[in-house]
C-alpha cells in the first residue's frame, strides 16, 4: 500500500486549512525559485524521464506535451498554460478536492509548468458549478500574488507569470481542449477542428497548452522528490500515484490518492469498505468516467487499475472515476442515463453527435422497457459505430462507448426485456 | 410558453419574450458599484482588447445583480444582455449566443431558491429518484417554479460530486451525501430562512474520506502534518 508519506495530495481532506501558511507548512512554496533555476529543459526532462501520464483522461505523457510549445516567440505571440478545471466527466470529482482543500500546489504547479514551456501567463478553467471552490481558488490565487510567489519576478525568479481564474457556466463540453480555449475567448464553447493544434495556434491565436488539474498539481512534487520516486509507483507505462473516485455501490464511497496499478478488488477492500453487499453482489463497474465502457465484475476483481490494465479488459482508465453497480441496478437504465447525459452535453456542431445521441438515448430507453424489436440492438450498435470517429471532437465517441460495452456484455439481458414485454403484449391481447 | 412534449429537455430552454413591460422593468439595468468594481476587475484579467473574454463572468454578475434585485437566484432578461454586450462592446447576438449556451444563465425567473437535483448515474445509483419524489411531494417540478415563488426545479447533469452522491445544488450550496430525510431537513431549514450547513449531510463525515474516518492520512485529522520529514 502507498504510504503517507508518499502521497502529495496530504490534505484531499480538507481537515487543514488550504491557506498559504498552512499549504506552506506542509511543503507547498518551498523555495519554488531553486526549482525554476533548474532550467526549462531539465524541468521538462524531469517530468518525461517520471512517466507522468495525463491525468483528465487521454493520458498522454505530460512532459512531451510541455515539450510541444515553441522555444522562441520570433513574431511576438506570447504562450498560454490553460488549466482543465472543467471536471465534469459523471463520476470524476478528484479536481474539486485539489482545488478546495490543496489549491497552492495547484497554483505553484501553475509557475513549474508555465515556466517549463515558457508561457506568460496560465489561465485556470474551472467549471461553473464549482462555486465554493473558485470562491476558494481566486482567495487563494490572491494569497500566491501578495506573497510575490505570483506575478512580476514569481517566487522571485526572474521570471514574470501570472495566474487567472476564469469560471465557466455549465457546458460539459467545455472540457474539450479547443472548446475551453474557444470558451476562454468569450463564445460558446464548440470544439475547433484540429489542426491547427493549440501549441500552434491555441488561445488568442497563441500557443497553447491544456493540461488538467491534477497532471499540474503534481510538478512541485515531482520536481522536489525526483522523477525515480514517482516512477517507482505503478507498472512500466503506467507510473505514478493517482486520485481515485470511487462512487456508487460500494459501502464507504471515496477520493483516495493510492499508487496507480492498484488492483481494483485491493482498493475496494481497503479504502471502500467492499462492494454493497459482498464481493458477489457486484454487477459491473465504469472504472474510468461515463465514457468508458463497462467491465462485468468477473473481469474488473483482479484488474490493475491503470491504462493499460484496463485497456485490456476493453475499457479504459479515464480520470479514474470508478463507478461500481451491484447486482440490484437496471443496468439498462444506468447506461441510458449516461445516454441521456452526452445527448444533453453535445454542442450541436456536428450531425452526428446532435442527432445521434438523441436518437440513440430513445433507443435506449426503448431496450430499458423491451418496447424494441431484437434488431434494434445491432441497428444501435452500428448507429454507435457510425457515430464513433466521426465528429470534430470526442464527445461522439464518448456517447457511443458506453452504449457498445452494454451491448457487448449485456445483449441476454437486453433480449430478455424484449421477450418479456412480447409475452406481456401477446397476454393482454 | 415553447416547451412541450413528454420530457421536459433542456433543449426547451427559451428567452423570455420581449416586451414592453419587460422593457419598462429592465430597460434601465446597469450595473450597481460593487458589481460594476467587480466587471473592471474581470476584464483586467484578459489581454487588451480580448475584453469580451469577460463576457462568462459579466453575465454572471449581472444575473446576481438581477437575483439582489429580486430576492431570488437572478435570471437574465434580454435587455441585461444588451447592457452587458455595450459593455464589452460585443454584438447583442454574440451575448445572447453565450447565455444560451451555458445552462447557468437563467433565461426566464426563478424562485428564491433554485433546487438543482444532480440526476446523473453516480447520484442516481444512490437514490437521486428519492430526492426527485421529495421535491414532487411538496408541489415542485421540473422547469417551473412554485406559486409561493421560493423553489425553482431542474435536474442537472453531474455535478462533480459523485463520492459523496446524492447531491443538490441549491442557489451557490451544495448538499450531498442526501437522504430523504437529510433533504427535506436542508429545505425545511431554508424554508424558514435559516442557513444549513452546507457540503456533506452524513453526521459522520468531513468531505470526501471513506464514512467513519480516513484509511490514509490520519495524521492529518489532528494536526497540519509535514510529511517531509519521513520522505
Amino acid at each position: 500500500m502507498l504510504a503517507d508519506k508518499d502521497r502529495i495530495f496530504t490534505n484531499v481532506y480538507g481537515y487543514q486549512p488550504w491557506n498559504l501558511s498552512a499549504a506552506q507548512k506542509r511543503g507547498d512554496w518551498d523555495n519554488t525559485k531553486d526549482i525554476l533555476a533548474k532550467g526549462q529543459d531539465a524541468i521538462i526532462e524531469e517530468i518525461k524521464a517520471s512517466g507522468l501520464r495525463g491525468r483528465g483522461g487521454a493520458g498522454f505523457p505530460t512532459g512531451l506535451k510541455w515539450s510541444f510549445m515553441p522555444k522562441e516567440s520570433p513574431d511576438g505571440r506570447p504562450s498560454f498554460l490553460v488549466i482543465n478545471a472543467d471536471e465534469s466527466e459523471p463520476g470524476s470529482c478528484k479536481d474539486r478536492e485539489i482545488i478546495r482543500h490543496d489549491p497552492h500546489k495547484l497554483i505553484e504547479g501553475a509557475l513549474v509548468a508555465g515556466f517549463a514551456m515558457r508561457a506568460r501567463a496560465a489561465y485556470i478553467y474551472i467549471r461553473g458549478e464549482y462555486i465554493r471552490e473558485a470562491e476558494v481558488l481566486f482567495a487563494a490565487v490572491q494569497e500566491a500574488y501578495d506573497a510575490g510567489l505570483v506575478g512580476k519576478n514569481a517566487a522571485g525568479s526572474g521570471y514574470d507569470f501570472d495566474v487567472f481564474v476564469h469560471r465557466g457556466a455549465g457546458a460539459y463540453i467545455c472540457g474539450e481542449e479547443t472548446a475551453m480555449i474557444e470558451s476562454l475567448e468569450g463564445k460558446k464553447g464548440q470544439p475547433r477542428l484540429k489542426p491547427p493544434f493549440p501549441a500552434g495556434a491555441g488561445l488568442y491565436g497563441c500557443p497553447t497548452t491544456v493540461n488538467n488539474v491534477e497532471s499540474i498539481a503534481v510538478a512541485p512534487t515531482i520536481m522536489r522528490r525526483g522523477a525515480a520516486w514517482f516512477s517507482s509507483f505503478g507498472r512500466e507505462n503506467n507510473k505514478g500515484t493517482k486520485l481515485f473516485q470511487i462512487s456508487g455501490h460500494v459501502n464507504k464511497p471515496c477520493v483516495v490518492e493510492e499508487a496507480m496499478s492498484i488492483p481494483f478488488g485491493e482498493m475496494i477492500e481497503r479504502h471502500c469498505g467492499g462492494i454493497r453487499g459482498g464481493k458477489d453482489n457486484l454487477l459491473a463497474v465504469i472504472p474510468g468516467g461515463s465514457s468508458v465502457p463497462l467491465v462485468p465484475a468477473a473481469e474488473i476483481w483482479d484488474a490493475p487499475m491503470d491504462f493499460d490494465g484496463l485497456k485490456a479488459v476493453g475499457s479504459g482508465l479515464g480520470t479514474a472515476a470508478v463507478i461500481v453497480m451491484d447486482k440490484s441496478t437496471d443496468i439498462v437504465k444506468a447506461i441510458s442515463r449516461i445516454s441521456y447525459f452526452y445527448k444533453h452535453e453535445s454542442c450541436g456542431q456536428c450531425t452526428p453527435c446532435r442527432e445521434g445521441t438523441g436518437w440513440m438515448w430513445r433507443v435506449m430507453e426503448r431496450l430499458r422497457t423491451g418496447e424494441a424489436a431484437v434488431e434494434e440492438i445491432d441497428m444501435l450498435f452500428q448507429v454507435t459505430k457510425q457515430v464513433e470517429g466521426h465528429t470534430i471532437c470526442a464527445l461522439g465517441d464518448a456517447a457511443a462507448w458506453p452504449i457498445q460495452g452494454l451491448i457487448k456484455h449485456f445483449r441476454p439481458e437486453l433480449e430478455r426485456r424484449i421477450a418479456a414485454a412480447g409475452n406481456m403484449a401477446e397476454a393482454a391481447e | 410558453m415553447l416547451s412541450g412534449g413528454v420530457h421536459p429537455l433542456m433543449a426547451d430552454r427559451y428567452i423570455e419574450p420581449d416586451t414592453p413591460e419587460l422593457r419598462a422593468r429592465w430597460g434601465g439595468f446597469a450595473f450597481k458599484p460593487e458589481w460594476d468594481a467587480k466587471a473592471k476587475a474581470a476584464i483586467a484579467r484578459y489581454p487588451e482588447g480580448r475584453q469580451k473574454s469577460a463576457v462568462m463572468a459579466l453575465l454572471d454578475f449581472a444575473q446576481r445583480q438581477v437575483g439582489e434585485d429580486t430576492g431570488t437566484q437572478g435570471w437574465l432578461p434580454i435587455p441585461v444582455m444588451e447592457y452587458v454586450a455595450a459593455y464589452l462592446d460585443m454584438p447583442v447576438i454574440r451575448v445572447v449566443e453565450v447565455a444560451t449556451f451555458y445552462t447557468m444563465y437563467n433565461l426566464v425567473p426563478v424562485g428564491k431558491f433554485h433546487v438543482q437535483v444532480c440526476g446523473t448515474t453516480p447520484c442516481w445509483l444512490r437514490g437521486s429518484d428519492e430526492i426527485m419524489e421529495r421535491c414532487k411531494a411538496r408541489g415542485m417540478a421540473k422547469g417551473h417554479t412554485t406559486d409561493d415563488g421560493l423553489w425553482t426545479l431542474t435536474e442537472v447533469e453531474c455535478m462533480g460530486n459523485c463520492a459523496s452522491a446524492p447531491m443538490v445544488q441549491i442557489n451557490d450550496g451544495n448538499y450531498e451525501d442526501l437522504t430523504g430525510e437529510r433533504f427535506d431537513a436542508v429545505l425545511d431549514a431554508l424554508a424558514r430562512g435559516e442557513t444549513p450547513k452546507e457540503g456533506t449531510q452524513d453526521p459522520d463525515r468531513h468531505t470526501v474520506e471513506p464514512v467513519g474516518g480516513p484509511t490514509t492520512l490520519t495524521a492529518m485529522v489532528g494536526e497540519n502534518h509535514d510529511y517531509r520529514g519521513e520522505w
